[in-house]
């Protein structure tokens, strides 16, 4: 099928398998950013900006997306929109391994258009559907909290 | 040491991390090879089946398909793996095939594999893929698998025993005869797994012009692989190139030998194309290996005073049905073994291990290895002994521990400790937690029929081990690591190393290292790991040895580096190279005053050779390699404690905190040591709490998607407070120990502990893990 759509500012047209996920068809186009774990919409590795949501690029399908504004970790971090985000992730060492990174970047920038001044209890609770096997967590909750604070102008 | 720079022992930032953050990673999923195909694999449906016909006709037409093959035309272009350690006498395993010929013996287990222009295609094709089973018993429980009538998983071995071993030291029985108080518990320990986000993925590429074999590897021992190519698919080694870029998580899970992974090289091979394989989670939870599975049965002695004067132990452990190529499937029993009791002063010790195979997938070495069973069995019994006798349970630790002026010393099963601080780290814990204002909460709490528990352990953990590991058993597994370190004509600093990153922060680490004693900014220091082509030979990342082995060989050869530089430096200046010394990016005089800059000097040296004096050589890089002498293991110790609270209705646990206090030696990067602890703890309360690899009787594994097998979230985590005793280890320089392991070590003994704390005066205890909160209401006798 023919499938158009806006993916990070630029309008793109292509031709998709209809079973084709989103998550397979963006990681095809070269957004390798995004990342595939456990393909059944529990992992969050695949998490991408569809209409302004964080959706799950795993349980949606490419040909879902047709006519929609998609946004993936390459196109947020061209357009400067997380960047103190990384930049605090990366002075708390708030990733290791990395796989889960692009997930967790754009559920917290998603809680923190929500929930400017979040608790530490909210954003563990916001980013409880993003597995990390390395970190612990500790440091991703460091690095949102200390964000919120500096977006909140503290 | 040299004059410190004071880039070790701070907590720099990873600068490899940028990348990651902007989605720049370089995994080996991310990689599109030129003509790559895919490849899927049929898995027996069954836990034990003959395999009695294989038709591929309707695959091999199936739109897309390049190739298919069997379990039989595969082994025809590769030799079977054995995962026996000659060390450990007596143990048996057979060979195994890359896919089962024959017979399949666990659920999961490869018996074909397609190959197709993409993944899809090669999925489809291979559900079109037809094999007639003819079910055989499967032999699931470990017990039974004993059995005088058990059915043989490998007739040709006439037993289902892989490995028995027996320690017996000191005089167990008459301990237990005169003790003041005997505890005995039965422990089990769930399957888990380790569920790296990334699966299991290769790409092996063969170029037929030059018969090379590239394999890009999603691991951590590059040059183990090289050797296990080279060896089963007979080829030289040095026509063998393993490539590790960026790993998604790892944990021991990529460290071992996998059949599908072998077939994927011969499919390369015989195809003359790159191939792919990417395992889906569901393939993951089949095939990766899975860790621990064991019963252990315990019992303690104790004196009138609270002095340990016996400790016994029986090991049961299912390992599946092979031991896992090359490092075996034994040593998890075998720590089990050594480490049980290890922190504590045991007149006489006694146990047994039994390594049992049985029809489900295969068990090996994951994060921890072992210690998780060892710590929470004696932690355990210590609570146990303490609870018996009325003494609080820190106070009952500190009478037990080791002194830490006591050192070197023998535990009873032979093992040698040394450099260690257990009494410190208990004593500083106690303070970390603020151990008696808990307890005074606790107490509080109880009254208002509030369940909260307290749960210590003191622990050990193995970390850079020497050739003793498995090297003198005969695999292909170096101990040692290797390092180079180069300046060039730019004035940078390009260092490479044996050992790998899988984002532990190793690559930092080691530049830390070069930067101290080279005097530059570690900014200025290119850093390459993970390719057998280019970085020296070496073991790699295993058993929390990269800092500590990795690191010493980086700091040897940039000592190295150094006298070269500062030979020049002596001969150009016309000065005594000991009055000369690094900083600042230059060679510098003993007021401290830059004399040259090191961009200035490699120039001299690589564009101006005629400059300098004859006979000085034109070069400016140096390798060393280091491995650990005269003992087997450098060990860490730390201490731990969690805080819990049990809701007596539901069972459900909630984590209040967590405290870790860790002996590391030499601490050359505190955030990243921090961060390694963190992970690690949180992983071993996954254990503790969650996660399980659950079979049907007939061994048909239940939990196959991430929505069966839970995995800590970050809701339901604790803050986890750190800090840190050091104690360096004499054994290097550098004085570092490994930390890789310590938090999923100790941490599970900690939550049981806590939980079991809880549970006390309800008069319930519960000792299998992961304590669910079904298992935590059947100990409370509200289910049953």
């Amino acid at each position: 099928m023919k499938i158009a759509m806006t993916l990070n500012g630029e309008t793109i047209e292509a031709e998709v398998e209809p079973r084709q996920s989103l998550v397979d068809f963006l990681r095809g186009l070269g957004l390798t950013g995004t990342h595939s774990g456990c393909e059944h919409g529990v992992c969050g590795a695949c998490s991408v900006r569809v209409g302004g949501q964080v959706v799950r690029g795993c349980l949606m399908l490419a040909v879902q997306a047709d006519g929609l504004t998609v946004d993936t970790v390459e196109g947020l971090s061209q357009s400067g929109e997380i960047a103190d985000l990384q930049a605090a992730f990366h002075r708390l060492n708030a990733l290791q391994c990395g796989f889960c990174t692009a997930g967790m970047l754009l559920t917290a920038q998603d809680i923190l258009a929500t929930n400017p001044v979040p608790s530490r209890a909210d954003i563990r609770e916001h980013l409880s559907g993003n597995y990390c096997r390395c970190t612990g967590y500790q440091a991703i909750v460091d690095a949102v909290a200390e964000v919120a604070v500096e977006r909140s102008g503290g | 040491m040299t004059a410190g720079q004071g880039q070790t022992g701070r907590s720099l930032p990873r600068p490899n991390a940028r990348r990651l953050l902007q989605g720049k990673g370089r995994f080996v999923a991310d990689k599109v090879l030129p003509r790559m195909l895919h490849a899927a694999f049929v898995r027996s449906p069954y836990a034990h089946a003959s395999i009695l016909g294989i038709d591929l006709t309707t695959a091999r037409a199936a739109p897309g398909v390049v190739a298919a093959w069997d379990g039989a035309a595969i082994a025809a272009h590769v030799t079977p793996f054995v995962g026996v350690l000659t060390h450990m006498t007596g143990m048996k395993s057979p060979p195994q095939p890359a896919l089962a010929v024959g017979t399949s013996h666990w659920q999961g287990e490869p018996v074909a594999m397609v190959v197709a222009r993409t993944r899809a295609l090669a999925e489809d094709a291979a559900a079109l893929v037809e094999v007639d089973y003819d079910p055989l018993p499967p032999v699931c429980d470990v017990e039974a698998a004993l059995a005088p009538d058990a059915p043989l998983i490998h007739p040709a071995l006439g037993t289902n025993l892989c490995w028995e071993r027996r320690i017996d030291a000191g005089d167990v029985d008459a301990a237990f005869t005169l003790a003041a108080h005997v505890v005995e518990r039965q422990f089990v320990f769930g399957r888990h797994t380790g569920v790296t986000l990334e699966p299991r993925v290769c790409i092996y590429d063969y170029d037929a012009s030059e018969e090379r074999l590239t394999l890009h590897y999603s691991g951590q021992v590059p040059h183990m692989m090289q050797a296990v190519l080279a060896r089963h698919l007979g080829l030289p080694e040095a026509q063998v190139r393993v490539i590790a870029e960026d790993v998604g998580g790892s944990f021991g899970i990529k460290i071992h030998t996998y059949g599908d992974e072998i077939a994927t090289a011969v499919a390369a091979r015989l195809l003359q194309r790159p191939v792919q394989f990417l395992a889906d989670r569901y393939e993951s939870f089949l095939s990766d290996i899975h860790a621990r599975d064991h019963r252990v049965t315990a019992r303690a002695a104790m004196g009138p005073d609270g002095r340990l004067t016996a400790v016994e132990i029986d090991d049961i452990t299912g390992i599946g049905p092979y031991s896992v190529y090359p490092r075996s499937s034994a040593i998890e029993g075998n720590q089990v073994l050594n480490l049980t009791g290890a922190p504590y002063v045991i007149p006489a010790w006694r146990g047994r291990l039994r390594v049992v195979f049985q029809t489900k997938v295969p068990t090996c070495q994951y994060r921890g290895v072992g210690h998780p069973i060892a710590m929470t069995v004696m932690e355990g019994l210590m609570d146990d002994l303490a609870a018996a006798s009325g003494r609080d349970p820190a106070d009952l630790r500190a009478i037990n521990l080791i002194p830490d002026d006591a050192y070197p010393v023998t535990s009873p099963q032979g093992v040698l400790f040394t450099d260690l601080s257990h009494q410190a780290c208990l004593t500083r814990l106690k303070d970390l937690m603020d151990y008696d204002g808990l307890r005074a909460e606790q107490a509080a709490l109880r009254k208002r029929g509030i369940h909260r528990g307290i749960g210590l352990c003191s622990m050990v953990e193995i970390t850079n081990p020497s050739p003793m590991f498995y090297g003198v058993g005969g695999a292909p597994i170096a101990a040692q690591d290797g390092a180079t370190v180069r300046l060039d004509a730019s004035g940078s600093i390009q260092i490479g190393s044996s050992v790998t990153e899988q984002g532990q922060g190793t690559e930092t680490v080691l530049a830390q290292i070069a930067a101290d004693v080279m005097g530059v900014d570690p900014a200025r220091i290119g850093v390459t790991t993970g390719d057998t082509a280019t970085v020296p030979y070496g073991g790699g990342t295993w058993a929390s040895r990269g800092a500590g082995i990795g690191g010493e060989a980086m700091r040897a050869a940039a000592e190295a580096l150094k006298a070269q530089v500062l030979a020049v430096a002596g001969a150009v200046l016309q000065v005594d190279p000991s009055a000369l010394n690094l900083a600042g990016g230059a060679v510098v005089d003993r007021a401290g005053q830059a004399r040259i800059t090191l961009q200035a000097l490699a120039q001299m040296v690589y564009y101006r050779g005629n400059e300098l004096p004859p006979g000085l050589a034109p070069e400016l890089i140096a390798t060393r390699h280091f491995r650990v002498e005269g003992m087997p293991f450098v060990f860490s110790n730390g201490a731990m404690a969690s805080y819990v609270e049990v809701d007596a209705e539901t069972g459900f646990i909630r984590l209040l905190g967590h405290w870790v206090v860790e002996d590391v030696g030499t601490i050359l990067n505190p955030m990243l040591v921090d961060e390694q602890i963190r992970g690690g703890v949180v992983q071993g309360i996954g254990a503790a709490l969650f996660e399980e690899c659950l079979y049907s009787d007939d061994g048909q594994l239940l939990t196959v998607t991430l929505a069966d097998y839970l995995v800590p979230m970050a809701g339901e985590m604790p803050d986890i407070a750190i800090a840190h005793v050091v104690t360096p280890t004499r054994t290097s320089a550098l004085g570092a120990k490994g930390a890789g392991e310590a938090g999923t070590t100790g941490a599970p003994a900690a939550v049981m502990n806590a939980v079991n704390d809880a549970l006390r005066p309800l008069g319930a205890k519960v000792s299998q893990m992961p304590m669910t909160p079904e298992r935590i209401l059947r100990a409370l006798g509200t289910v049953p």
